[in-house]
Order: structure tokens, then sequence, then C-alpha cells
């Protein structure tokens, strides 16, 4: 991708803006409203932490980011989210903006095909057919997602077959096959044992240093332990973004954020 | 807890009774086919073991039960013409059938995916002596102008007829099958960046292959045990096909228009009952692997 060799500059547009950057952002569906004019930016190489109870519009962000919004009829957005400056609704080929980003849902999806085939799967929609780029890839992408040791002598079966905590890292390996310049994750640990979620946040850590993720978690602890900054949303409105640290050592701007972080309510 | 609360209460009772008459339904289902079946069997036997050559039967064209002088039973042609019925009416009702439901369920949404289903519901419902009636007073004048035939009677005409006929229902159970699919896999497969055609064909087609295949296999089923449509369309008349424009005769048709002017008990009745035991075993098989593929006995690892 020699566009992607391009665009990952630094502040191509000039803007002084992020990797991500959201201006205004609204988000209804129909009349209900489920984000309010939320700007904020995310830079590269951080992990950018989304923390708020259900219903806030943490989903419908990361929807609105991928244009996974195009698919849901009544969903409306005002405002702009740009990556690298460029608004992803300026995309007139929006399975090319899809490609840069992976996405890892709060259910574990194995897609009902061979293990090997669910993370072939990406790299052969972009056209790649060797059978020893794909051999690469399928090994490479399982190792840092950490399950190639527990599933390299059984690729042929079914991905759909694998036990919960597999299967999460399954899609995250799946999202890695794309070589994607963001990385979402929308409450990734929710069907996932805490042994895996470890595993899974030391996965992320690693990947930092190449890439851009979004985590939207229902844990607080996991945005504490993982984000380099953190974003709180509470029903439809961006209460607060700082650095993380600031959030849980009490030096938050708003009287909500320091309850919900220490568990008063949500 | 006291033990004065386990007492056989009017729910207890009801749930019994209840399970009863459910186990009473499902029973007389199964003993009704089992039924059904002794008696065609019972008709047919005394011809099978004493009269019937197999050879002749599934090896000759020839179906001459009124001979007087050397009545021969082969069924051959018969059998053919089902199976070129059926295979036509198969390659008219699969691209049809898995097109209509495809669009149905992948692309159609709000009113108009209901408008259809109604709609393909209904086509499902048209009696077949009014296909068999189309066949005859649409189908059979347009294929003599458009091909300069004789006839119109014929494999074309029934295998369109048949295939118009099977193409509803098997749309309906196709479109069941494609909405068997989890969204999430369609929402994982987009979210890497699949255009609608991939997420279609590289992920929806192939988790909902039992399902597909199953509403094929029916399809093809409902095509063999057809009769009025294709007694209609077809022309009637034994022929091993060798064009799509010749007549033919399918095996129901045969029992249909044969066993009200025989003796009950006679050489052909029997003959016939053996005709109708032969397409018993035959759908019975071909439901039987559709049930099995829905299940996915044959579960296919790539
Ligand atoms: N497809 C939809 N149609 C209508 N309302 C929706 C839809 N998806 C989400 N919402 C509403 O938008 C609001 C935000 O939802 P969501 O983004 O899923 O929140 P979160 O991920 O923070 O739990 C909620 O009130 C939810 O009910
Ligand atoms: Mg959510």
């Amino acid at each position: 991708m020699s566009e992607t060799a391009e665009t990952r500059a630094e502040d191509p547009a000039g803007t002084g803006a992020g990797k991500i950057s959201v201006r205004d952002l609204t988000i209804r569906y129909g009349d209900k409203v489920a984000l309010s004019g939320a700007s904020f930016d995310v830079y590269e190489n951080e992990i950018f932490g989304i923390i708020g109870p259900a219903g806030s519009g943490k989903t419908s962000f990361l929807r609105a980011l991928n244009r996974m919004s195009d698919m849901t009829p009544n969903m409306v957005i005002e405002g702009d989210i740009a990556i690298d400056g460029r608004p992803v609704r300026s995309w007139r080929n929006v399975y090319a903006l899809r490609r840069r980003i992976g996405v890892v849902f709060p259910l574990p999806v194995g897609l009902p095909m061979t293990i090997y085939d669910n993370v072939a799967l990406s790299p052969r929609l972009r056209g790649i057919k060797s059978k020893a780029k794909l051999d690469e890839i399928v090994e490479r992408c399982l190792s840092r997602a950490a399950l190639w040791d527990e599933v390299k002598d059984r690729l042929g079966s079914l991905g759909s077959l694998l036990s919960g905590g597999q299967q999460q890292r399954l899609t995250i390996a799946r999202a890695l096959s794309q070589d994607p310049e963001i990385l979402l994750l929308d409450e990734f640990s929710i069907a996932v044992d805490p042994v895996t979620t470890m595993r899974i946040e030391d996965v992320l850590k690693e990947l930092r240093s190449e890439m851009t993720i979004v985590l939207v978690t229902n844990l607080v602890q996991q945005a504490r332990r993982l984000a380099d900054r953190t974003a709180f949303f509470l029903t439809g409105e961006l209460v607060e973004v700082a650095d993380t640290e600031d959030l849980f050592t009490g030096n938050s701007k708003d009287p909500r954020t320091r309850d919900y972080v220490e568990g008063r309510f949500g | 807890m006291s033990h004065s609360a386990d007492r056989r209460d009017a729910a207890w009772w009801v749930d019994r009774a209840v399970q009863s008459l459910v186990f009473v339904g499902g029973i007389s289902g199964i003993l009704f086919i089992i039924g059904i079946f002794i008696f065609i069997s019972k008709e047919g036997y005394g011809f099978i073991v004493s009269t019937l050559d197999f050879g002749e039967f599934f090896a000759s064209p020839r179906w001459r039960p009124t001979s007087s002088h050397n009545p021969t039973y082969g069924a051959l042609a018969l059998i053919a013409g089902t199976a070129s019925v059926t295979g036509l009416a198969m390659i008219v009702a699969v691209p049809f059938s898995l097109g209509a439901a495809i669009y149905i369920g992948e692309f159609a949404t709000g009113k108009t995916r209901e408008y259809l289903k109604v709609l393909v519901e209904m086509l499902a419902a048209i009696p077949s002596v009014v296909w068999g009636f189309i066949g005859l007073s649409i189908m059979n004048p347009l294929i003599i102008e458009l091909f300069n035939v004789p006839v119109g009677l014929n494999v074309l005409n029934s295998g369109i007829i048949l295939g118009l006929m099977a193409a509803p229902i098997m749309t309906t159970l196709a479109e069941d099958a494609l909405k068997a699919v989890p969204d999430t896999y369609r929402e994982a497969a987009e979210a890497l960046g699949a255009t609608r055609w991939q997420v279609i064909f590289r992920v929806v087609l192939p988790a909902a292959k039992n399902g597909l295949v199953a509403a094929i296999l029916l399809g093809v089923g409902r095509g063999f045990g057809e009769t009025m449509a294709v007694l209609m369309a077809s022309g009637h008349s034994i022929n091993l096909p060798t064009s799509p424009f010749d007549s033919v005769r399918a095996l129901t048709a045969t029992i249909a228009a044969e066993l009200g002017e025989t003796a009950a008990g006679s050489e052909h009745y029997q003959a016939l009952f053996t005709l109708g035991i032969f397409l018993f075993i035959v759908t019975f098989v071909i439901n039987l692997t559709a049930d099995l593929v829905v299940r996915g006995v044959r579960k296919q690892r790539p």
C-alpha cells in the first residue's frame, strides 16, 4: 500500500490534528441522539480508551468511524471524523477505508470456516493468492494474537468451534491480517476469561508501536492499565478527555468522571 | 418446606394430558406413513415376487400393460420421462430460487422484502392443475410458434412449468437458510472490507450451504412427485426423450391415468402399485438425504 506510506506521515493536512480527529460529531438514530457534539483527537500510536456506561454512544462512535453506519438505515451522522486529515465520509470506496481499520467486536465471531481461512480471508479479498504468502500471514497474525501455539496443529478445523477466549484472539488475528493502521476494540473482554483478557492486553501493548488503537471498554481498570489517554462518554455526551493517569488520580475536571471512575455509578 | 406442597395439582394433570396428546399426535403421523407403505407394498407384492422381471422393469422402455397376448412392464421410458422433466425443472428453478432468495434475504429491506415474501408464498399456493392449464393453453402454442415444432407438450413445456412450480417453495426454504446465518458473520466480514458480493459469496452462502442443498433436494422431491401439471404439459406419450421437444410420460402421470381403468388385484393394477413403491422409495431417499444434509451429518471440513 504505497498510499499508506504517504498518508501515515505525522501531520499530512497541516492541521495539527491527530491520526483521528473528531469535530462536532453528532450521531442520531432517527430522533434519538446517541452522541452529541463531540470533538477530540486520537494520536498516532497511542491506545485511546473510551469508557462510559451502557448506552453512552461508544459503539455508535466506532460504527461511524469505519462507516459501518452506512448499513444502518436510520443512523444519521453530522460533523466530521477524519483519518489523517481526510473525512471518512469522503471515501467513495468505503471497502478500501474499512480495510485500513481492524475491528474486534464484543462477542467473539469465529466465522464458520477453518481457522486458517478465518485469518486468510482478508488477504484473499485483497487478491493475495500465493500459498506461501498466505501461510506466512496466517502464522504471523496468529502468533501476534498469542494463539499460534494453541492452534498450529489444527489450522484446518472450524474457527467457530474454538473456545470463546480463543475465538476472540482469532478475531484479533483476523483484524491484524488486514495490516490495519487503526485497531478498534469494542468491549473485547465481555465474553473472555480473565487469563485470556490479560494475554490480549499484553498483545495490545505490543501492537501500540505499530498502530493506533481505540479501546472501548466496560472495565474502568482496563482503561487504566492500557490507555494513554481516556475519554469518558455519558449518555451521548463527551464529558472529558484526559491523560489516563490524571483521570485515575483524582485530577479529572468533571466530578461525574471521578464518580464513575471510582465506581459510584454505572 | 412442608410435605403438603407435594401434591398433584391441576397444572400437573394438565401437563400430563398435554404430553399424552402430543405423543398420540406424533405417533399417529408415523403410523400413517408406515400404514401407507404397507398398503402400497401389499398391493404390489404379488406382482413383484411372481411376475416382475427387474431387468425388464429398469432396462426396457416398453410399458404395454394392456397388451392382450404379451403385456410388458418396462418402466425405463417412464423413469426417463420423470427424470428429464425434473432435471429441466431444476435447471430452471435453482437459479431462479437462489437468486430470489439472495435478493429477498440480503438486499431487499423493509416493505419490499415483506411484499416479496408474501408474493412468493402466494405463488407457492397456486394449485398444480392451474400450472398444468398454463402449460396446456399458454406454453403449448408458444412453444409451437417459437420453435416451429408440431407439438408443444413435451419435456421443455413440463420442465419449465414444473420449475416455476417448485421455485417458490425452494425460494422460501433457501431464504430461511440465509436468514439462519447470524448477522454477526456479515458484520465481521464487512468490517474486513468485504464488498456486498464478497460477503455473500465468501461467508453467507458457505455458511448456509447445508440449508441451500436441502432446499434444492426438496425441490427435486417435489418434481418427482408432481402429477397433474406434468400429466397435462408433458404430452403423456411413452418415449425415451432425446431432445427437449420430445413428449414424455411421467411415473406419477402413468399411475394417475391408468389406475382407474384397471381391475383391482389384476396384474396391471399391481404393476402400477410397483411404480408407486418405486416412487415412494425414491422420494423417501431424497427427503431423507435433505434431512441429513440439514442436520449437517455430512459436515464437510475443507
Ligand atoms: N440501531 C440502532 N437504532 C436505534 N437506536 C440505537 C441503535 N443502536 C444504538 N442505539 C441507541 O443509541 C444509544 C447509544 O448506543 P451505543 O452506541 O450502542 O452505546 P454503548 O456502546 O455506549 O453502550 C443507545 O441509547 C442505544 O439505545
Ligand atoms: Mg456498545
